[in-house]
């Protein structure tokens, strides 16, 4: 099989469950010895999807095709073959409660391999040493944190270094640190060992940051398929809740748009400017607002932006809006007759930086702040408009 | 008309769940039997379970049966006397609890214990997927969770069954000790009475329950998530209390099967 060839594909696959249908003809491939992600909301079907890979769960219809044989043409003994060079981490960590965490640990090691005890021991021990779990070695799964759990249904995933892992939410319930190992361990050893990775997770963006392949399920469906970076550059408005879903209790809170429904506001603006209409763009650019997040937190600089967003949604008059992007960027747009509009915009954000609370805590925070507004030319591109009003930028803070 | 069609409808679908319970039963019972070819890597499993199964039931098998046996005693000797049989008391007792009541109490009273705990144990592990972790593992589920127990029961049941039939002689005697000197008869009438086809027919009944009452308790409990009308904890608790129900209604129906042959 060519090395190109995915070494899992899955084609079409639908499944009902009491006449719910959770997948309707599901698409993926996972590529030999990447990381492939598959995003989704909860629910959504994921961990079915997966399921179907290993053999637990039977697709109603669809095809899946193993290093290009189909499971429909396979013997079991082929079959078991293939689960032989599995691993699954289960979602709920399914550890066997009457087993301790060395036990756990040693199954798969035990039933699969003929190892002699001491070798078999000295692999378990150095998987519970790489996990920090040594002190909860002759403990049962039971009398240990949620945490510690799945680090232990993890060891045992990786305890027979299996050539596919399949990881079903390997950092629900960890605290933001042990996620953080737990991405960055698997990276690891993926870089070590090579194998084939299939994550399922809700940990955006950190997920983005190890996986080569991102897939997005949705309405059991896969709505995207494709690099990280390519997930994030895409301007499909449909993507952007699984790529900037961490931001979008931000941008509820503000009530600013976001950077494509602020770019397809001002889009759709230009396109329906008639007559004598204008399309007007007033922009605040925030410079420091980055540094001062990063030295200062993302809570102090969010109170700073909820305040002017308050004030603009204040003075917003109708067929307007306002969006913010880059964090550093506020752009208020609208298309109206009347050509003192920008004018209006223009003195209201400067009032409020006149105010002498937010002078000083710019001034306090080495906010530096410049306001510029225009009125564009209808048909740009959205880009081209916000860098037309940002031309005319003047430092007033 | 919809709701006459509902009545043969409802036939229907019943008879199909039977055919389909019956049939997975069947299935899941052969796979149990066929996992004895490699019996080796299951004997740290096997030895575990006839503690559980055997070694743990003693106490409750001793107790009551030398109850059962204190209780046939008493009822056999006021009936007996009315026909001034007391003299055969041992061999009423001896044979009630060797053919009928040795194997058919032990059976029940494991049920109880043994089979209850099989059930809610697998139950737990399949909601909790630790049986489709198995599975992942390429350990065939049945053959590791189901086929030792099958083994333990068979080694259990008859000795426990015998243990049963021999403490519940003693209960007799240590009745009609009580209610009789003329204790010297009792044993001596069931030694002249007592056949061995008494005592093979009872170890044929324990083998055979032993059977229906693990492969039942474990199908209900393996079977736990498709349960239709509960899940998660309440459907595990169905499952034990409908592993207990048909346990006990299809030991009664085999005993009734066996005996009409052996008699």
């Amino acid at each position: 099989m060519s090395s190109t060839t995915p070494l899992i594909q899955l084609r079409n696959i639908s499944k009902a469950f009491g006449g719910r249908e959770i997948l309707r003809g599901a698409t993926l491939d996972i590529q030999r010895n990447e990381i492939t992600a598959i995003i989704g909301k909860s629910g959504g079907g994921k961990s079915v999807l997966v399921k179907h890979i290993i053999g637990l769960i039977t697709a109603d219809s669809g095809e899946i095709i193993f290093d290009g044989i189909p499971y429909s043409n396979m013997k079991r003994k082929d079959f078991s073959a293939i689960k032989n060079r599995c691993s699954y981490m289960f979602q709920n960590n399914a550890l066997f409660d009457s087993m301790t965490v060395f036990e756990n640990i040693a199954l798969p090691l035990r039933e699969k391999f003929k190892l002699g005890k001491k070798d078999l021991e000295d692999k378990v021990r150095a998987r519970i040493e790489q996990l920090e779990l040594t002190e909860v070695a002759q403990m049962y799964p039971k009398q240990i944190s949620g945490g510690m759990q799945k680090r232990v249904a993890l060891a045992r995933a990786l305890v027979t270094e299996p050539e596919i892992i399949f990881f079903d939410e390997p950092t629900t319930g960890l605290d933001p640190i042990r996620k953080k190992t737990v991405f960055s361990m698997i990276h690891r050893y993926h870089e070590k060992l090579n194998f084939t990775a299939v994550i399922i997770t809700h940990d955006i963006p950190d997920i983005f940051y190890i996986a080569h392949t991102v897939n997005i399920l949705d309405e059991g469906r896969i709505i995207f398929s494709g690099s990280p970076v390519a997930l994030e550059q895409s301007s499909d408005p449909g993507l952007y809740t699984y790529t900037h879903g961490h931001e979008m209790l931000i941008d509820e809170l503000t009530g600013l748009h976001n950077r494509l429904s602020l770019m397809r506001k001002i889009e759709a603006f230009g396109a329906e400017v008639q007559g004598s209409e204008q399309l007007v763009l007033a922009t605040v650019r925030l410079l420091g607002m980055r540094t001062m997040m990063d030295y200062k937190g993302d809570l102090l600089a969010h109170a700073f932006i909820r305040n002017l967003a308050k004030f603009v949604n204040s003075f917003l008059p109708e067929g307007a809006c306002a969006g913010m992007f880059s964090k550093e960027i506020l752009v208020i747009a609208a298309k109206t007759k009347d050509e003192s509009t920008l004018e209006l915009f223009l003195s209201q954000l400067e009032a409020f930086f006149t105010n002498l609370t937010i002078e000083t805590y710019c001034q306090k925070h080495r906010l530096q702040v410049e306001i510029g507004g225009a009125l564009v030319t209808p048909g740009l591109s959205a880009y081209s408009a916000i860098q037309e009003a940002l031309a005319t930028s003047k430092k007033y803070v | 008309m919809k709701k006459i069609l509902a009545i043969p409808a409802l036939l229907g679908a019943t008879s199909l769940d039977i055919v389909k319970n019956v049939g997975q039963w069947g299935v899941f019972s052969l796979t149990a039997v066929l996992g004895m070819i490699h019996m080796r890597r299951l004997l740290p499993k096997i030895l575990h379970d006839i503690y559980f199964i055997g070694f743990k039931s003693l106490n409750i098998i001793i107790l009551v049966a030398f109850f059962t046996g204190m209780v046939l005693g008493l009822q056999g000797y006021y009936t007996l006397i009315k026909f001034s049989a007391e003299g055969m008391l041992g061999v009423a007792v001896a044979l009630s609890l060797v053919r009928e009541l040795g194997p058919v109490l032990t059976a029940i009273m494991l049920i109880g214990r043994a089979g209850s705990s099989i059930s809610a144990e697998i139950g737990i592990m399949r909601i909790s997927e630790q049986i489709d972790a198995l599975s992942t593992m390429d350990v065939d589920p049945v053959r590791y969770l189901v086929t030792p127990k099958i083994i333990a029961s068979l080694i259990c049941f008859p000795l426990l069954t015998a243990i049963f039939d021999c403490v519940g002689i003693l209960g007799g005697y240590f009745s009609s000790v009580l209610l009789s000197s003329r204790s010297g008869i009792f044993f001596s009438k069931i030694q002249s009475s007592l056949l061995l086809s008494d005592v093979t027919g009872g170890f044929v009944k324990s083998f055979v329950f032993a059977f229906i009452v693990i492969t039942i308790s474990c199908y209900c409990g393996y079977y736990t998530h498709q349960n239709q009308s509960s899940a998660g904890a309440e459907g595990v608790s169905n499952s034990t209390t409908s592993a207990v129900v048909q346990s006990c209604v299809y030991v009664l129906v085999s005993d009734y099967v066996i005996t009409s042959f052996l008699m």
